[in-house]
């Protein structure tokens, strides 16, 4: 296909040439996948082989002429973000305008009307824009055929993102599905620099091969740490200290985006830095915790360029174009090469000028992440796992989605989702499982055959009940969020604030202050599951822990970080006072280094504390925590909890560890696994996003746990119960094979075991300067144990004695 | 393990369970069974839960039963998840019920879900009952009296946990059945029934801890 003269015209106009890549896609001949950082005209790029589709064309006697009239569906368009969606329609809206074109646009997420749903399902527009989760939800509907029938095009946007949760599982089946609805449909991926282009496009890949459309990078980014007057702090901090020179840069850009790696961190730095802004820059906060109406105020503002700073969190690694972004931030380690990227890219919205970004480590041990993930950045050294076989969780969801929108052959759904790039190894019997599971339970006491979801009638496989297609739908999506309370100015429609877990409300009593949008707020009730809060600077507020929102280093970025501490002579690539640090470090303790395995035992906060340094990747320094803390559970020391990071493991607990020789034996760590393995916290916490997932319990609904409180129990119960009575049940295979792609196999702590053959153990007075950053970690594992009875018996008995009673 | 206590001139054990045991009768007394809970979910259209809630709740109640060697077992209403569930209860569940039930008495007390006799079940069925002059019945009405229904739970450091409620009125049992939820003691419901009193926290060991006090839990490094 060939860029029409109406769309030279326009191209002209704004002074543009069409680039290169934008040429490319529209020249492919199938489906396609454009790798570029953000900028350079990559939405443009992924509709302007619709536009062009959907233009009149020039006829015969020299004027244009529509083709053949188009009704119905002719673009779909998927992004993760639903603010996305919105921002794409006033974007496109622009371009279609000026070309006179004819194309109705709308967009449908969880946020579009009741009303304006139905009217799409009846008569869908040109270009429809969406999420996975909407799609989902489209193709369950009895009129899937007829809406995406004569669908032509598909844009799959932010391609790499989705392809890194269950969320590009499920829009890989429904992309399937449109295929087959469709035949001959068109795919295009967009995505940003990642590792490995030929995965991703396997993984978008139907029956036939994707077109890899990879334009020239442009130059260097211009990246460097952040100088400094005063030194990283030893330990946490959340880069406080670089606050001054943080508004200075801010001053020199024109827009920046600040990213902090965690919600609370970001809530904290955004404090920080007003406090500091004596020339009131007009700097934002945008996090995913935050109510939707101040997240989109700040959109507003940054789109209108009324914003010279946003200090935000993962929320605004994907998507909204804002061109003047010339500068970013980066405070905190990055955690991944990969991620450090694509956030620098977020500072190239002019094609083929460098982007900015300066690094502001938060404390020490930091300043060697960053310093180790720059020379990786320069080295072009990119990091990422390779992707998993589709999860069976998604493909239970999708096979009962499927019989809500019609009765399905099972031979040719098996055959239809295999053409999906994430289950093209699915086997048979797995799918079979699977549509048991949906159908009848798929437990091994076959008690439901009165009640089964689905029937086998006439070879084909329905609901038993047509009015279950609505709880079902309900149940739709792969984001299994933590539960979360929503926080609001008190008073009758008070205003909304956001939400925190509802673990961080439990341990709130009225009169406490907290943190939240940047403001401080004083707890008042907490009714129908709603804090009501009012401001309250006069305390010292509480930080809400937001355990969702954790990065995981890569393993390839942790060891980069363990030959920097192993090596003196790297040591000279390090700023002065992380070389203070680690001779500190040195002093007190000792350096772990490649080849020695080093633990620490030392007393903290009235419990006893054990960090041993790995550099395994936090998933296998999990693992090692659960079995460890099992033999320090048998061994009497009490064990209260552990927190595992990338290179390091931190377990508290009533006693202390004063010879981890012969706990951290290989053999002995082995023979934990199985039993223990399956009783702890993380699998529990798997097992109820699989659960969810998969159908076997509902979502919460809003409103639902406002009052039949005494109803719902912990999918704990079900958890046990299941490895009681049926441990060979499919939901607990899930579980298993999704835990071992987080929690890693045994091996990784044989490989760090055999990796380190020597051993050293410090006891200590206090913490040592390499453990204090481990004390700030999120992320705490609970161990449900012997030490934790004591502790539930002490605890009991101080408020006995508080009460004057005696227990 | 359990914990012994007073009520109204009734020497009382609270077990770790969550079961109450009256040694001087040789009574076993539990609330909301919800036996059928699985059952009744997937007839009405619900999530197909593991159906093994039954067999989970009878093995704990069996374990009691083989520990005590009770005269009576008495249900404290809610013993079934609804009528319907009665009759549709699993063949290998209600086997299970009529070799605990044999041997002695079985008292089912009606609850919300279970407000009939539970016909072709071991027992006898009863509105309320009588010890003392402690009334037995399902839900909290005119102390002294001894109840289930509200599913009583606290938080104890950093978890939840089922729990009776021992206040100056009312006794009130935590939950037995396997697929219950809680409501955490400081709901104002159960604050009006016990404002004052203690709290025994089921567990391996139950835990006692005072009720209706300003006292806040203690916070820290967990």
């Amino acid at each position: 296909m060939i860029l029409p003269q109406i769309f030279h015209d326009w191209f002209d106009r704004q002074g543009w040439q069409p680039h290169p890549h934008q040429l490319a896609l529209l020249a492919a001949k199938g489906d396609s996948l454009l790798i570029a950082p953000t900028g350079g005209g990559k939405t443009l790029a992924g509709f302007l082989p619709s536009l062009v589709e959907l233009a009149p064309v020039e006829g015969p006697d020299g004027y244009l002429e529509n083709r053949e009239e188009r009704r119905g569906l002719h673009t779909l368009y998927v992004s993760p973000l639903k603010a996305l969606t919105a921002d794409i329609a006033r974007n496109l809206g622009r371009p279609v305008a000026e070309l006179g074109l004819d194309i109705r646009i709308e967009d449908r997420t969880g946020d579009t009307g009741s009303a304006q749903r139905r009217r799409q399902r009846v008569d869908p527009p040109h270009v429809l824009l969406t999420t996975p989760e909407s799609l989902a939800l489209m193709l369950s509907y009895p009129e899937a055929p007829a809406i995406f029938g004569g669908l032509r095009r598909v844009v799959l946007d932010e391609l790499h993102a989705l392809a890194e949760s269950k969320r590009g599982d499920q829009l890989m089946l429904g992309l399937a599905r449109l295929r087959a609805l469709s035949p001959g449909v068109r795919v295009t991926g967009l995505s940003a620099t990642v590792e490995d282009p030929q995965a991703l496009a396997g993984f978008m890949a139907g029956a036939a091969p994707v077109e890899i459309v990879e334009p020239d990078p442009g130059p260097d980014p211009d990246i460097a740490m952040l100088p400094t007057a005063a030194p990283a702090p030893w330990a946490g901090g959340g880069g406080h200290y670089a606050i001054p020179e943080v508004l200075a840069a801010v001053r020199e850009a024109r827009t920046t985006i600040i990213f902090i790696n965690t919600r609370a961190q970001a809530e904290l730095f955004f404090q920080a830095l007003w406090a500091a802004n004596d020339e009131n820059l007009p700097i934002g906060l945008h996090h995913g915790s935050l109510a939707r109406e101040q997240r989109a105020r700040v959109e507003a503002a940054m789109a209108a360029g009324e914003l010279r700073a946003v200090v935000a969190t993962g929320s605004l690694d994907l998507g909204i174009d804002w061109g003047a972004v010339d500068l970013v931030i980066q405070v905190g380690a990055p955690k991944n090469v990969k991620r450090l990227v694509q956030r620098i890219g977020r500072a190239n919205h002019r094609y083929n000028a460098p982007s900015k970004a300066r690094i502001v480590p938060a404390n020490r041990f930091e300043q060697i992440e960053c310093v180790a993930a720059l020379q990786a950045v320069t080295a072009r050294d990119l990091d990422g796992d390779p992707r998993g076989p589709g999860p069976l969780d998604v493909l239970c969801q999708h096979i009962l989605l499927t019989a809500c929108a019609a009765p399905f052959d099972a031979d040719a759904l098996f055959a239809e989702v295999v053409t999906a790039g994430p289950y093209r190894g699915l086997s048979r019997a797995d799918f079979d499982a699977c549509l048991d599971f949906a159908a009848t339970g798929g437990y091994a006491l076959r008690a439901y055959d009165r009640w089964q979801r689905l029937m086998l009638r006439d070879g084909l496989w329905r609901l038993r009940d047509p009015r279950a297609a609505r709880l079902l739908r309900m149940n739709v999506g792969t984001i299994v969020e933590a539960e979360m309370l929503k926080v609001r100015m008190r008073g009758r429609g008070g205003a909304p604030l956001g939400e925190v877990e509802e673990a961080f409300a439990a341990s709130l009593t009225p009169g406490d202050s907290f943190l939240i949008g940047g403001r401080v707020v004083r707890m008042d009730s907490l009714r129908d599951m709603v804090i009501q809060v009012t401001p309250d600077a006069s305390q010292q507020p509480k930080i809400a822990v937001f355990s969702g929102v954790k990065l995981a280093m890569s393993t390839q970025l942790a060891h980069r970080v363990q030959a920097m501490i192993g090596d003196p002579v790297q040591h000279t690539a390090l700023p002065k006072d992380t070389r203070d640090w680690l001779g500190l470090q040195a002093r007190v303790s000792r350096l772990p280094e490649p080849g020695l395995l080093l633990s620490e035992t030392f007393p903290h906060a009235g419990l006893w504390h054990f960090a041993i340094y790995g550099f395994a990747g936090r998933n296998a320094l999990q693992t090692l925590g659960l079995l460890l803390t099992r033999e320090m559970e048998e061994e009497g020391l009490g064990p209260l909890g552990f927190l595992s990071t990338d290179y390091a493991l931190l377990v508290w607990s009533l006693d202390p560890v004063r010879d981890p020789a012969p706990l951290i034996d290989a053999a002995r760590l082995r023979a934990g696994l199985g039993d223990w393995l399956g009783e702890n916290a993380v699998m529990k916490r798997t097992f109820r996003n699989v659960a969810v997932v998969a159908g076997l319990i509902q979502r919460n609904m809003p409103g639902a746990r406002k009052s039949g409180r005494q109803a719902t129990f912990s999918s704990d119960i079900l958890y046990d119960t299941l490895r009681k009575y049926d441990p060979d049940h499919l939901m607990l295979r899930v579980t298993a094979d999704e835990a071992g792609r987080g929690l890693v196999d045994f091996g990784r702590i044989e490989e760090m075991l055999a990796r380190s053959p020597r051993r050293e153990h410090r006891v200590l007075e206090r913490v040592s300067p390499l453990a204090a950053p481990l004390l700030l970690e999120v992320g705490r594992v609970p161990i449900r144990g012997e030490g934790r009875e004591r502790l539930a018996q002490i605890e009991a008995d101080a408020l006995m004695r508080e009460a004057g009673l005696v227990a | 393990m359990s914990y012994g206590f007073d009520f109204h001139g009734l020497q009382l054990q609270a077990r770790g369970s969550g079961a109450l045991w009256w040694p001087d009768g040789r009574w076993l007394i539990v609330a909301d069974l919800h036996l059928g809970k699985s059952e009744r979910m997937a007839r009405r259209g619900g999530p197909l839960l593991p159906p093994y809630e039954g067999l989970a709740t009878l093995d704990r109640l069996g374990a009691e039963i083989a520990a005590l060697d009770p005269v009576a077992v008495v249900s404290l209403g809610d013993g079934f998840d609804d009528m319907a569930a009665v009759q549709a209860l699993d063949a290998q569940v209600a086997l299970r019920l009529a070799a605990l039930a044999q041997g002695r008495d079985w008292v089912w007390i009606g609850g919300n879900h279970d407000p009939a006799a539970p016909l072709g079940m071991p027992g006898r069925a009863l509105d309320s009952l009588s010890l003392g002059q402690v009334a037995l019945r399902h839900q909290a009405g005119q102390g002294p009296d001894i109840s289930g229904h509200y599913h009583p739970a606290v938080r104890l450091a950093g978890e939840r946990r089922r729990a009776f409620l021992l206040g100056a009125d009312h006794l009130i049992l935590p939950a037995f059945g396997a697929y219950t939820g809680g409501l955490i003691c400081d709901d104002p419901v159960l604050a009006a029934l016990v404002p004052r009193g203690l709290a025994i926290a089921c567990g391996t060991r139950p835990v006692v801890m005072p009720l209706g006090l300003a006292a806040r839990p203690r916070r820290g490094w967990r």
